[in-house]
């Protein structure tokens, strides 16, 4: 075994290959902490594009909502601070804010809905409109109130397995991976499991494969079209809402211009990955969650031998950059293979309505 | 072209700035009590200082001209894209990568002749750019991967290439803060007002060479038949591949060409965090000036205006420079919302139909171009 690890390339692969398999059992827990904004993102994504709506102001989306999230959070808590707070340090402030940053999802997106559905206006552009607005008004307003900035009302903290379960060899990681995560972390676990069923076992399901593959075909058979995917991108407004509140009120407690740092974007990759279905979705953002812990892994614990001394010289920009590269080299790889809804990015016009 | 088409063809962008002007107005208005107490009057005095920032001085026309000409190269690198059906929201890392790039071939020229040194950071600049503007194009011609995703996860990874950069190779030893060493000779010259450098001949020669290309060459018909329908491209013998990956090409030497006059021009070294927008902004551009080479050079200007005004209208009525962006996000979204802006004016409905704007998202997701 000594032999092959010390032959130059492949032993170094091998080295790595087994680092990541230990990254990702210690890290367990950070990497869904981290896959969670571009799993939801994923999720929103989902919710349009499976009824024929292309959302790529996801990140826009986020962005505002997290925004709104933190300051109404921070007001809030100004005008009414709460004590210890309940378990998973849910505090009224902070449910307020998620509540603003759900409210700030779905306006973003009825734009988005309105501009698209209604406008039939082109809908890479309008979206890319809402990223830059967003963008625009996020970093003026966190400008504006920069100078005497409220005080911020803290986050959610993470639910913890007890020690005696925890303990248990196999069952207990498990337990820790999947459990030991603030709110909406949880809340997004429990979110794909519930639109994978949904999709395939419910008729808001059936409607909407439908929609997103035939719309003419659906209307048809009596499906409301327009109706359905105003209200699909109205419900993935929400979670990209849950999304932006998860960067200003569960992981971090403080707002940054641009601090969504293209997870929006990952978030798309993710779905196309994930070929257009929750879980999919959700295990291509675990991907993406490794590659972002991995910098992280990397300064905590550093490999030994060969492969640390490898990394130790590689920058350490190599490893910010990796969630990026890896979505380009996944798009480049996957696209062709995986088939998105047929009626993705078309404009429905009812028959008669005329061009 | 006659004089209507013309007429209708203006019609919707200039309505689209004067509804941002009023969005804009009841922003500041709104938020005037957090900069000095509620105030209606805020939006007149705002606008006038812009105005005043941007025209009332020979030194502030240069500067409006200094503003502006990375918005038209910028907003270049997105139009011919549009023309050829591709959006292009890399003009961000593009135009780092050729900022980079003209920053270090400057900085290891500072002390030849000037002859050589700027003319070959220039070109430095065009080839960094270009390159990265190639990436994208190859991706999305050989794999399918939509330009759009691609380009935005190559912006993220220029500005990571950057810091690296400054902060290994290029670093300048006892600096206060991380930057490269001055590009020295390879400046180039300021030759009218303030800070009016030779750069701004970049934005004066490429525009008519875009319309050349555009509307004169075979090229440019080419890059225009692909963008409204790849398969008669095709039929017609056209190489709708190569073409994606030419035009990405040309979009990116733009963008690089505008980092490299804002290094060479005015900064004269690259900081490890460059803070820009030009990229973006150029997508404005391309949008406002409808994607044609006279149209982008006026929103261009516009824009530069707005930009060299900022300044002073910060100083004078307290509004933060931001308010720009705002305004040009404002701007953006009535172009978008053509439908709401002609609505609101009462404008007969169907006489434009920007062909080379709605054929972005027809390539998203899983179709393999051509």
């Amino acid at each position: 075994m000594d032999f092959i690890l010390s032959i130059p390339v492949i032993g170094l692969l091998l080295q790595f290959t087994g680092y990541l398999v230990q990254v990702m059992i210690i890290q367990g827990p950070l990497i869904i902490t981290l896959a969670t904004p571009i799993a939801l993102g994923a999720l929103c994504g989902f919710m349009n594009e499976r009824t024929g709506v292309v959302n790529i102001g996801i990140e826009g989306m986020m962005l505002i909502a997290a925004f709104a999230g933190w300051y109404v959070a921070a007001i809030v808590n100004a005008g009414a601070p709460s004590g210890g707070g309940g378990p998973l340090g849910i505090t009224f402030p902070l449910l307020m804010g998620v509540l603003a940053a759900l409210i700030a999802g779905v306006i973003a997106s009825a734009l988005h809905a309105w501009l698209s559905i209604t406008v039939r206006a082109d809908q890479i552009i309008s979206a890319t409109i809402i990223n830059i607005v967003a963008l625009g008004v996020t970093s003026y307003l966190n400008l504006l109130i920069s100078q005497n900035p409220p005080l911020s009302a803290g986050s959610f903290s993470d639910f913890r397995v007890p020690g005696a379960l925890a303990d248990i060899p196999v069952v207990g990681w498990l337990l820790t991976l999947l459990l030991d995560h603030g709110p909406i972390t949880l809340t997004m676990l429990v979110l794909v499991v519930v639109l994978q069923v949904l999709l395939y076992r419910s008729r808001w399901g059936l409607r909407t494969r439908a929609v997103g593959e035939h719309p003419r075909a659906a209307e048809t058979l009596g499906v409301d079209v327009i109706r359905l995917r105003y209200r699909n991108v109205l419900a993935g407004g929400l979670l990209a809402g849950l999304a932006g509140a998860w960067f200003t009120l569960d992981y971090g407690s403080a707002f940054q211009g641009g601090m969504t740092n293209g997870r929006g974007f990952i978030a798309l990759a993710a779905l196309i990955f994930g070929r257009w279905t929750p879980l999919g979705s959700f295990g291509a953002a675990l991907v993406f969650g490794v590659a972002s812990s991995l910098g992280l892994a990397i300064r905590q614990t550093p490999p030994t031998g060969d492969l640390g001394a490898f990394l130790g010289g590689v920058p350490e920009q190599v490893f910010s950059a990796l969630p990026y590269i890896v979505t380009i080299i996944v798009l480049a790889g996957v696209v062709g293979r995986s088939i998105p809804p047929a009626a993705d990015g078309q404009p429905y016009e009812r028959e008669g309505q005329g061009a | 072209m006659n004089w209507r088409r013309f007429l209708s063809l203006v019609a919707v962008p200039t309505l689209a700035i004067v509804l941002a002007l009023v969005v804009g107005a009841i922003i500041m208005i709104l938020s005037s009590p957090l900069i000095r107490g509620f105030d209606i009057g805020l939006p007149l005095v705002a606008y006038w200082a812009l105005l005043q920032g941007a025209f009332s001085s020979f030194n502030s026309i240069v500067s409006t001209l200094v503003d502006a000409t990375p918005l038209i190269l910028a907003g270049l690198a997105v139009g011919i894209g549009f023309k050829a059906g591709l959006f292009n929201i890399g003009g961000q890392g593009q135009f780092l990568m050729g900022a980079l790039a003209a920053a270090a071939v400057g900085a290891g020229l500072a002390h030849e002749s000037p002859f050589v040194a700027a003319p070959l950071a220039i070109l430095a600049g065009l080839i960094a750019g270009a390159i990265y503007g190639a990436i994208p194009g190859f991706l999305k011609a050989y794999t399918g991967a939509h330009e759009v995703v691609t380009t935005i996860m190559l912006n993220y990874v220029a500005l990571y290439i950057v810091a690296w950069a400054i902060v290994g190779p290029l670093h300048l030893v006892g600096a206060t803060f991380a930057r490269s060493s001055d590009v020295g000779n390879a400046a180039l010259p300021v030759v009218i007002g303030n800070n009016g450098h030779l750069g701004i001949l970049f934005a004066v020669i490429t525009i008519p060479a875009a319309w050349w290309l555009l509307f004169r060459s075979t090229v440019g018909f080419e890059i225009r038949t692909v963008g409204a329908s790849p398969d008669a491209a095709r039929y017609a013998g056209m190489r709708p591949r190569r073409l994606i990956v030419l035009t990405m090409t040309i979009c990116g030497m733009l963008a690089g060409l505008a980092g490299a006059g804002e290094i060479l021009g005015l900064s004269h070294f690259m900081p490890a965090a460059y803070s820009t927008n030009v990229g973006f902004d150029g997508i404005t551009v391309a949008l406002l000036g409808r994607s044609h080479p006279v149209g982008i050079l006026l929103a261009g200007l516009l824009l530069g205006a707005m930009r060299a005004g900022s300044g002073l209208m910060q100083i004078q009525a307290g509004t933060p420079v931001q308010m720009v962006d705002v305004l040009q996000g404002a701007i953006l979204f009535f172009l978008t919302a053509e439908l709401l802006v002609r609505y609101i004016f009462r404008l007969r409905a169907g006489t434009i139909v920007p062909e080379e704007v709605q054929t972005v998202t027809r390539s998203y997701g899983g179709q393999t171009t051509p």
